[in-house]
């Protein structure tokens, strides 16, 4: 019987064999691509789950490839932290590429082969970066869906390629600044093992080597995550994408970015060291920076998707935000890590919707300007329902997801005592409340075509989109309600709270109190 | 092609093809001389890697330089018409299933006992440390065949977009002319 410790390489080694058959069944049938991919992604939800439910109730899954002992070979370590990114980041890839069977044969019929293969190296990577427990792995995976994040977002032609360079050339440095920090750290210690590392570097702290390392690291990942003064790269491929890939790069790819750098400052370089350097309180005021830039910036839009791209560059403001509070904060509910963890699934649910609701008006009308969107809201009421759920989610009204995240990032900065911190998230709920609330006027409020008064009056023949483009939608949008519940009345049956509390537990930051 | 006198067809020796593809006598003896030699030492970086300097991804690009020296001798239409798209396409899927593939035999045969890639498990009738030499050897295989695949399209690639373009700027300028 094939035990559990086995799924996560499984996982991978699933998803790359499924790239390559869709290349060979393709030559067949275009059709066999999307369903490869789908049940693909299907059967990799559900191992991640098993993965999720064995490592919170057994314990962590620590895996030696090809039998090799850690220090020298490749190592997989699952906890909670991994499998919890790793059901959102899945659960969000199954949404897209159920949403994508459409609107990829409306937008790039000709091309169905090769995105769906690209699409499953991407997904590939993204699953890899989670699993691993070897620096330099995870950084063959981050250059994995990097690369396979250009190729998509180049997929539509056009302007698209100028967005996908600009991103590849930002990115590539990104990488080189992280691989150049691996470099550091293996000349001072010898070693890629993130568990042997962490044994090795206490004596190292005050090496000038392994603190360079450590602000690449940073940088290097900062540029992958989007935050602020490196975002430059985000607004345009956000907005060129197809639908679902800006989705999944808004809503999953810079999250797991932001993964590899808490991975990399917790369990490599641990708390000790992080108490060391005043680099997350840097961190944190940067975010706050990034927070009210984002929200001003998303204001001046005219564009949708463009309006969304700004706003994620907020939003990854507040979860590196949260992250840079997590050393300071102790309490039971919104200690450590927490506040961070919750927004990463918070965000995907969110901008995941949005940003597919952005796809929908262009799939059905082409319409990517705010002001076209007039009377809409009557014509496709399914879509713009989800989309004004997702929206008042990020302006934060109870009891949804948004409200969830900004009430414990605001306990959290109280707990840590900056007020200003806290009048940087106020003013960006009312940011957000604007340029959200725009949208959803020229939606439902203003009369379509411009038409007389009484027009308001008469039927409007809806005219929705597909079926099959309408579910994630309206999943993603009804999960900013649910989730939102679940994690204020913390219902025990999701695992929600026992969760971080295990990953606070496990990095030693916040106060935990379950012991699974 | 007419003979002069206009009396039936007249055959092209291979000189005045070779004329009149642009090609060179002395280039294409050579590359023939040298394209199986390249293969063969292709071939022992490839195993070679098991033990020590070379391997798949060395081995498969000297295999793919092969392929690359035969379209610079011989010409591109040639060379695709030996190599289709779809043998690239199936070369490169071969070369990962082989390698995942290996992998999960391990873990199948032994039903879970060992781990992904563990050579230790191969059902081969030999010892166990040559198992583990051959199981690398497969691995190694997988890879130069993908690189090989990859390296080979993505030089077909580039030298087919540059043709089809320069075909397509003289159509361009031929209507212009015709205006």
């Amino acid at each position: 019987m094939i035990g559990i410790e086995h799924l996560p390489v499984l996982l991978i080694v699933l998803s790359l064999l499924a790239a390559f058959t869709i290349f060979v069944a393709g030559w067949f049938d275009k059709k066999f691509s999307w369903a490869i991919s789908f049940i693909t992604i299907l059967v990799q939800l559900v191992m991640s789950i098993f993965i999720l439910n064995h490592v919170l109730f057994t314990g962590k899954i620590d895996y030696w490839l090809s039998g090799w002992r850690p220090p020298w070979g490749i190592q997989v370590v699952v906890d909670t932290l991994n499998a919890y990114v790793l059901v959102v980041l899945l659960f969000l890839a199954l949404l897209s590429v159920m949403y994508s069977k459409r609107n990829i044969q409306h937008e790039l019929p000709e091309k169905v082969i090769t995105y769906y293969a690209v699409y499953q190296l991407l997904v590939t990577g993204l699953c890899g970066v989670t699993i691993t427990g070897d620096i330099f792995n995870m950084y063959v995976f981050v250059e994995i869906f990097s690369l396979a994040a250009y190729a998509l977002i180049a997929s539509r032609g056009g302007i698209a390629l100028k967005a996908s360079f600009v991103y590849l050339v930002m990115g590539s440095i990104g990488a080189c600044l992280f691989v150049l920090g691996i470099g550091f750290l293996y000349s001072v210690t010898g070693s890629l093992n993130m568990a042997d590392l962490a044994a090795i570097l206490p004596p190292l702290y005050g090496n000038k080597m392994v603190q360079a390392a450590f602000a690449l690291f940073v940088v290097g990942l900062s540029i992958k995550m989007a935050l602020f003064p490196l975002h430059t790269w985000l607004p345009d491929a956000h907005s060129f994408a197809p639908a679902e890939i800006s989705a999944m790069l808004s809503g999953i790819i810079i999250e797991v970015s932001t993964y590899a750098l808490i991975r990399l400052s917790f369990s490599v370089f641990t708390v000790n060291f992080l108490k060391l350097l005043p680099i997350y309180d840097l961190l944190a005021w940067i975010a706050a920076i990034a927070i009210i830039y984002g929200s001003v910036m998303a204001i001046a839009q005219l564009n949708l998707k463009r309006m969304l791209a700004y706003s994620s560059v907020s939003q990854m403001g507040y979860i590196m935000l949260a992250v840079g509070l997590s050393l300071s904060t102790k309490h039971l509910l919104w200690g450590g890590l927490t506040p961070a963890l919750m927004h990463i699934l918070n965000h995907a649910l969110m901008k995941g919707c949005l940003f597919m609701v952005a796809g929908a008006f262009i799939y059905k009308a082409d319409l990517w300007n705010i002001t076209d969107l007039r009377g809409l809201g009557r014509k496709m009421p399914w879509t713009c329902g989800a989309f004004t759920m997702a929206a008042i989610s990020m302006i934060g009204v109870p009891p949804s997801v948004g409200f969830v995240s900004k009430i414990y990032l605001i306990f959290a900065v109280v707990e840590a005592g900056n007020f200003l911190f806290m009048a940087v998230i106020l003013l960006s709920t009312l940011l957000n409340l604007v340029y959200f609330w725009r949208v959803i006027e020229t939606l439902y409020m203003k009369v379509g075509e411009a038409g007389p008064h009484h027009e308001y009056e008469k039927p409007v023949k809806t005219d929705e989109i597909p079926l099959l483009m309408l579910i994630p939608i309206l999943i993603l949008g009804s999960l900013c309600i649910v989730m939102g519940i679940i994690w204020l009345t913390e219902i025990p049956i999701i695992g929600a709270v026992p969760i971080m509390d295990s990953v606070n537990k496990l990095f030693e930051i916040g106060r935990y109190t379950v012991v699974p | 092609m007419t003979k002069a006198d206009g009396t039936g067809t007249y055959q092209l020796t291979a000189e005045e093809r070779r004329v009149a593809a642009g090609r060179d006598l002395i280039i294409e003896v050579i590359a023939s001389l040298m394209i199986p030699l390249i293969q063969l030492f292709a071939l022992y970086v490839i195993i070679h890697g098991a033990l020590g300097a070379g391997g798949g991804f060395q081995g498969g690009v000297i295999l793919a330089s092969s392929f690359i020296l035969y379209v610079i001798a011989f010409g591109i239409t040639g060379a695709r018409k030996r190599l289709p798209e779809s043998w690239n396409t199936g070369l490169q899927s071969l070369g990962v299933y082989i390698y995942a593939g290996v992998g999960l035999v391990c873990i199948l045969v032994s039903l879970g006992f060992v781990q992904y890639l563990n050579y230790w498990a191969l059902p081969l009738p030999v010892a166990y440390e040559m198992r583990r030499a051959m199981g690398m050897d497969f691995v190694e295989i997988g890879i130069g065949i993908t690189v090989m695949a990859t390296m080979t399209s993505l030089f077909f690639d580039l030298a087919w977009k540059e043709k089809e373009e320069r075909k397509e700027v003289k159509e361009s300028n031929e209507g212009g002319e015709k205006k």
